[in-house]
């Protein structure tokens, strides 16, 4: 029985990309035991729909997190739009898929480079940022921002993308994809880096689902947990298969993130093949009265929202539930037993977005 | 696009019997959100099993305690601090308990019913409501006042 | 056993060129529908302070005695809601971004009827 001391993680870590605090017992380098600390980005967003109107609530809802900001929109106008019954035509949602899809490989692309510089390989985080540059560029000329998307609506989108501008895109993501051959073939080859990934923070699968996992973290221990099968926005019409792993361990998760850029760039083809002409929004008419839970994929897992409306043009209640919420069990059950020095990579393949767990 | 969602109303005390079968057949927990009512709160429990959603909802007052489902899904304690900590209800036997250290905020209890009363809903109207142009910071009075009398 | 992997490296990287942006030499290239900052053409305000309202951040200030309009750049998040709701289209998207303050209050731009 060894002596127990107890280290602070966080919030400030250079492997941390938001503050996130963890106070790790340990004996002798193993740790025996975590204890989490959230609330250092609490924003208290989830009040603010008693003073914005449901429409211009949608501004907010995009700027809940960065990285998965258009999907946090397309759920909330999803949820609205199934209270209120509106019916939104294809082509926004084919438009609002291809817009998710490419927020997917930007986030995937980030947490590459984001694992490497975890690892040490700096010159590969800085390859990684590079090639999200062409994504960027992409989401710029379409949407008007690099980040923040600012594209859905209630009822719709805001802007129209010609089919010539489709055309270059998918041929611009074509020329992507052969660049990320390239530079993940050193993620799965590389001896280092299996090294370091391998058989660390190691979940079964039935662990997996009766402590809640969802998004890649579920996938690589072999559940097959994927939203978007439910068919929502275009994904009923596009063919879609979850990414499963059977090794429940980092070097798995990994694995499924980088399937998941080379899926999402077949996926964007696909769409821009099916889209159908026609109007891109819908005039919304009375105030919303009644509640549903969304459920969105986004790139972290499976995120709800939920919207109560009780006929006057505030929201009654507004609440996300965001996957990094979930997986945060899960991880300390991961954390005890491991060596210290493997804690950084753990917490890196968890992905977490603290700012969506804390809006 | 939507999916058929259950909502399912229960009483407070067949709370962990019901979760306990749920748990048996292989459901997995979703989340557990709360809600403000006029002069209660309504809790809602939220399970999935192959793509189906199932919601199980109860009401309670300030005073009374509810018990913690830990026992049964680990992963509950997150969502039982967080209920705590911003609503001020109280549950017991939370496997993991940060007694409110969880959320540090300006203000206590920044969600519950003295903080955040629930908004009037408007009176329903045969035509369409008028629309105003400035917001109101809560819906203290009913828009009544515009409306002809009925 | 490999040979020369580190020299065929290095030469494909001196071939390639430079992988940024060479800034400040060449400048970026803003696409033409790029959310920069907000701006007015101050002649068609009617002052009616729907801008205001509805505003996320509460960044614009209208005072309709004084005929005046004030927008905080720093404030601003650029979700363009303004530019959607002005009944008289006077508010208009510049795709260059609001120039670089060292202080929080330099970033108020004010336009009054003597000018700005």
């Amino acid at each position: 029985m060894g002596r127990r001391t107890i280290i602070p993680f966080g919030p400030q870590h250079p492997v941390l990309i938001e503050p996130i605090h963890f106070d790790l017992v340990t004996e002798d380098e193993t740790v025996v035991d975590a204890v989490p600390s959230i609330s250092y980005v609490h924003r208290g967003l989830e009040r603010l729909v008693e003073k914005r109107d449901f429409n211009d609530f949608v501004h907010i809802a995009d700027r809940i997190c960065g990285l998965c900001s258009i999907q946090h929109a397309m759920g909330y106008c999803q949820a609205l739009e199934t209270v209120m019954s509106i019916e939104v035509p294809e082509r926004a949602l084919y438009l609002r898929t291809i817009w998710a899809e490419l927020g997917r490989i930007t986030s995937h692309i980030f947490w590459l480079g984001v694992a490497a510089d975890g690892f040490g390989y700096e010159s590969l985080f800085m390859q990684s940022m590079r090639l999200r540059e062409a994504v960027l560029n992409i989401v710029e000329e379409t949407t008007g921002a690099r980040v923040i998307f600012g594209v859905c609506k209630v009822g719709g989108v805001r802007r129209d993308i010609d089919p010539e501008t489709l055309k270059g895109i998918v041929q611009r993501l074509t020329t992507l994809g052969a660049d990320l051959e390239e530079l993940t073939a050193v993620f799965i080859n590389d001896y280092g880096i299996k090294h370091r990934l391998e058989g660390v923070g190691f979940i079964s699968r039935e662990e997996a689902y009766t402590l809640g996992c969802v998004g890649p973290l579920a996938r690589a221990s072999g559940l097959d947990i994927d939203m978007r099968t439910i068919g929502y926005a275009a994904y009923q019409y596009l063919d879609v298969e979850p990414i499963v792993e059977q090794s429940g361990d980092c070097y798995g998760r990994c694995l499924v993130r980088i399937r998941e850029i080379f899926q999402s760039i077949d996926l964007i083809r696909q769409a821009a093949g099916k889209i159908p002409d026609g109007p891109i929004d819908v005039k919304v008419k009375g105030t919303p009265n009644g509640e549903y839970f969304s459920r969105v994929e986004q790139p972290r897992g499976e995120c709800i929202h939920y919207v109560k409306g009780n006929g006057s043009k505030f929201l009654q209640r507004f609440r996300v539930r965001v996957p990094t919420f979930t997986n945060i069990p899960a991880m300390i059950k991961v954390m005890k037993g491991s060596q210290v020095a493997d804690i950084p990579n753990i917490i890196i393949t968890l992905d977490p977005c603290i700012s969506c767990t804390e809006r | 696009m939507s999916e058929p969602q259950e909502i399912i109303l229960i009483g407070k005390n067949e709370l962990v019997g019901i979760v306990a079968g749920l748990f048996a057949e292989g459901h997995r927990l979703v989340q557990i959100s709360c809600t403000t009512l006029e002069s209660s709160y309504e809790l809602n429990y939220s399970f999935d099993k192959d793509y189906r959603f199932k919601n199980l909802r109860f009401t309670v007052t300030q005073e009374e305690e509810i018990q913690s489902i830990s026992v049964i899904y680990p992963n509950a304690f997150l969502y039982e601090n967080e209920i705590h900590d911003l609503f001020g209800l109280t549950i017991k036997n939370i496997s993991v308990d940060y007694h409110g250290t969880l959320y540090h905020t300006a203000i206590k209890t920044p969600y519950s019913i003295e903080n955040c009363p629930v908004p009037v809903p408007p009176k329903p109207k045969a035509e369409k409501p008028q629309e105003r142009g400035e917001p109101e910071a809560n819906q203290q009075q009913p828009e009544a006042s515009k409306q002809p009398e009925e | 056993m490999k040979s020369f992997t580190m020299t065929k490296t290095v030469i494909i990287n001196l071939l390639k060129g430079p992988a940024t942006l060479m800034y400040p030499q060449r400048k970026r290239t803003f696409t033409p529908i790029t959310r920069g900052k907000i701006e007015i053409e101050y002649v068609e305000c009617i002052f009616c302070g729907i801008c205001s309202k509805r505003c996320p951040n509460y960044a614009i200030a209208v005072s309709k005695e004084k005929k005046e309009w004030e927008i905080d750049h720093l404030k601003c998040c650029m979700c363009t809601l303004c530019v959607d709701v002005c009944p008289k289209k006077c508010l208009l998207t510049d795709n260059h971004y609001s120039p670089l303050v060292t202080e929080k209050k330099m970033g108020i731009y004010k336009l009054g009827p003597a000018g700005p």
